[in-house]
């Protein structure tokens, strides 16, 4: 009985915690928007408004509680709600059920995973301090290597293994510069761009001059989950997705494991935040470093083979991947260097390029500004402005064995 | 160009005369590796991009004969000859390609001389180009010269702020320059996208099919003084640019405002401690840095480009090779000229300018790319070359003491 009570009691000092309300505000800020769109298409602008104004108070309270990044999200999800809510009242039903249906989360699927697969990577290679903006040129590698091993190998398979071949080798020149060498890590990063553009580029002309990749390379391919892909709308969103999309899911969570729940994990943040002492205790830095960054190399080249040979189907074309290492970095930045920070930051950004590309039934200008979204939002992040990001301490800084 | 003297790092006169011999020493050391990293870098990137060429079943010798061609670079040594039509419009093309690329070196070479990277000058030459075309392409009935000013002032300006905010936030809130200008360089590639996209509102007038801008106004062009203006002739922005590397020499090496941006890219610590305010430093290098991308934007716009159309943006690197010319260059005046000069050669000359039986341009282009990464490769990888170099020295002297 007393028991009872006292479970009672904690349960609800949990719902009354400043926390509880800030996430439930953005919540009902996403919700003010949700109730006006399909599925549910409410066609009056009250209730956004409505909803929207409770979010905001809920924010409001928040921070008056102290949480302010939280109150000010849900203050923002209000405002944002209502005014969005009531764009959506006003445009037409056709054109809302052009943008906002199931495709719109298997979109956001298709342009997170290259980012999850080159985040991921790049956030093993900081946090065990080296910097990585040679993720772009090593996507590069792998969008390019991958189609050509499907190719050649006449299997996906194939493919996959020498894209993690081609980036992997990339990642070595950078590893070896970069922790060897001791050159500056944001110059090698520059140059390995330079060079996967040239290499791809170079033999992309030399074996298939620019263009006569055969027709039906093996693409890697799609899961049919059998008792979901007929379902009305889950079927369309989740039941035909690629098998690259459903191994990053499980990247995420294992490269969490690895990285906060394992001996191994904790020797890469040491290697990180403080390599001196790491080394003291026995931990080969060098070793570490190197195994993280062609790791990364290998996780981007997967990235990159996704686009080409999972979503492209067996297809590339010149500097394909466009500046998505660059927003894998950017997500890996916002997503704070940890692997779910970083997931989240990528399902976003893949978010808003779909969004943005569904967008253009409205306006081809408007869905353009969309595209800059994860940079300005990235740009904000390291600005300190909601939040701080903080990079492992050594990140960067070459080490010198005594 | 400037006199080869001055490019040793940061001696004052008074220190010199102080601290003599040593100083001499020093200096004498730090030139040598100066000349030594880059010309070996070179060899080195051309000779592995030779090794691609002739593993791929085509002769180095000549496609590398054929580009030096393409760039009109055979025009010095017979400038009457029978080539003498295509020769001299190469030369005229490399050396467009060549102001630009002096301006974006400029532009990574003064941050870093501040202790900066500056890797956005794409995104800084970018909103020069915008603005330029912006103001180029209205006020038809103004005079040549104020028009001509406001633009290229503007286009500078726009530059500079664009490099500025960038220097504004490491300054205030620590924020890495590198990834603060790695996101304005693309929110500067949407935001051009948007604004001569489809419904832009800068898009072409005339015709609203097209995703492309209006062109510059006759009253707005820069005066062509070698070749024809139709065909790109080469435009006075080609001295500006010279102009550009004295002026970057004199800021750093003869006032105090260089003074104290290399005072703040040696050591911020001891530069506080001495007085100077390193976050206005760093905010006013930065700026600077923009404002010399922003003039290349700005030159390329009014001097020959007159319009930008939406599927030009992301395939221009202008700013990105001007990494690798400030880092060949070693981030200095005589060196950024020198580098340009070559990039500009090679980027021409693999192009557009290369008539060649032995190598496709498209392979010959990308070939620029290869021997670009591998130059930023070797040249931040000095510290080999120079412990190959020095030990090779240290050596030497061993022998003596023991002999």
């Amino acid at each position: 009985m007393i028991e009872t009570v006292r479970l009672d009691g904690s349960f609800w000092q949990l719902l009354k915690r400043p926390r509880t309300f800030g996430i439930a505000g953005i919540l009902l800020g996403v919700f003010a928007t949700f109730l006006t769109i399909p599925p549910i298409m409410a066609r009056t602008i009250l209730w956004p408004i409505l909803v929207g104004i409770v979010a905001a108070a809920f924010g409001l309270w928040t921070i008056t509680r102290g949480e302010r990044r939280l109150g000010w999200g849900a203050v923002a999800a209000g405002v944002f709600g209502i005014a969005l809510g009531i764009l959506a009242t006003r445009s037409g039903t056709t054109n809302l059920n052009t943008v906002f249906n199931a495709g719109l989360i298997s979109g956001t699927f298709v342009f997170s995973t290259p980012l999850i697969f080159a985040g991921i990577g790049g956030m093993f290679s900081e946090r065990s301090g080296v910097v990585n903006i040679g993720l772009e040129g090593m996507m590069l590698m792998g969008a390019f290597w991958g189609v050509y091993g499907a190719d050649k190998t006449h299997g996906w398979v194939g493919g996959v293994a020498i894209a993690a071949l081609a980036g992997g080798l990339m990642a070595l020149v950078h590893a070896y510069f970069a922790i060897h060498l001791r050159a500056d890590q944001i110059v090698g990063g520059t140059a390995v761009n330079f060079l996967a553009l040239g290499i791809t580029g170079y033999f992309f002309f030399q074996l298939y001059h620019g263009q006569d990749i055969p027709a039906g390379v093996a693409s890697i391919p799609q899961v049919k989950i059998p008792w979901l892909a007929n379902v009305h709308f889950l079927g369309t969103a989740i039941g035909r997705l690629n098998l690259m999309i459903w191994l990053s899911f499980l990247l995420v969570i294992v490269s969490y494991v690895v990285v906060f729940k394992t001996p191994l994990g904790l020797r890469i943040r040491a290697c990180g935040e403080h390599p001196r002492a790491a080394d003291t205790v026995g931990i080969n830095v060098y070793a570490v470093r190197y195994g993280c960054v062609v790791l990364s190399g290998v996780l981007a080249a997967l990235g990159g083979d996704y686009l080409s040979d999972g979503f492209g189907g067996g297809l590339f074309t010149d500097n394909m991947t466009a500046g998505r290492g660059f927003i894998a970095l950017a997500a890996m930045i916002f997503g704070n260097w940890r692997p779910f920070g970083t997931f989240y930051a990528a399902i976003l950004f893949g978010f808003a390029t779909e969004l943005g590309l569904a967008l253009q039934v409205y306006s081809q200008s408007a869905s353009t500004l969309f595209q800059a979204l994860p940079y300005v939002l990235t740009l904000i992040a390291v600005a300190g402005v909601i939040g701080r990001t903080v990079p492992p301490a050594a990140d960067g800084k070459p080490y010198v064995k005594q | 160009m400037t006199e080869p003297g001055p490019d040793i790092p940061p001696v004052s006169p008074e220190e010199a005369a102080a601290t003599g011999t040593l100083v001499s020493r020093l200096s004498l050391r730090q030139r040598s590796g100066g000349i030594v990293v880059p010309v070996f870098t070179v060899i080195v990137a051309f000779l592995i991009g030779g090794a691609v060429v002739a593993a791929t079943g085509h002769n180095p010798l000549t496609t590398y004969h054929d580009i030096f061609n393409g760039a009109g670079l055979n025009w010095f040594g017979h400038p009457t000859t029978n080539t003498a039509g295509t020769a001299p419009y190469n030369l005229t093309q490399t050396l467009l390609v060549t102001t630009t690329l002096i301006l974006t070196g400029l532009a990574v070479a003064f941050a870093f001389r501040c202790g900066m990277f500056n890797i956005g000058g794409q995104g800084q030459y970018f909103v020069g180009l915008f603005v330029a075309n912006w103001i180029g392409a209205s006020w038809a009935g103004m005079a040549p010269l104020p028009h001509i000013l406001i633009g290229i002032g503007a286009a500078t300006l726009a530059g500079a702020i664009w490099a500025g905010i960038a220097g504004f936030l490491k300054a205030a809130v620590g924020a890495h320059e590198v990834i603060s200008t790695i996101m304005l360089n693309w929110i500067a590639i949407w935001v051009g996208t948007y604004l001569f996209g489809d419904g832009g509102p800068l898009q072409n007038s005339a015709n609203k099919a097209l995703p492309i801008s209006n062109d510059v106004t006759p009253s707005a062009q820069l005066p062509v003084f070698w070749g024809d203006q139709q065909l790109q002739g080469l435009h006075i922005g080609f001295f500006v640019a010279l102009a550009a590397l004295v002026a970057f020499w004199l800021i750093l090496n003869r006032t105090t405002l260089g003074y104290e941006v290399r005072a703040v890219g040696f050591n911020p610590d001891a530069a506080a401690y001495g007085g100077i305010d390193v976050k206005k430093n760093l905010v006013r290098a930065m700026a600077i840095s923009g404002a010399f991308a922003g003039l290349a934007g700005g030159l390329d716009m009014l001097g020959y480009a007159y319009r930008i159309g939406v599927s030009d943006i992301p395939v221009s690197a202008v700013g990105f090779l001007g990494i690798a010319v400030a880092l060949l260059g070693r981030n200095t005046a005589v060196g950024t000229g020198l580098s340009a000069l070559l990039f500009g050669a090679l980027l021409y000359g693999t192009t557009h300018g290369l008539q060649s039986g032995q190598i496709d341009p498209q392979l010959a282009g990308n070939l620029t790319y290869i021997i670009q990464g591998l130059i930023v490769l070797f040249v931040g990888a000095d510290v080999l070359i120079l412990y190959v170099w020095n030990s090779r020295r240290r050596l030497r002297r061993r022998q003596q003491v023991a002999a």
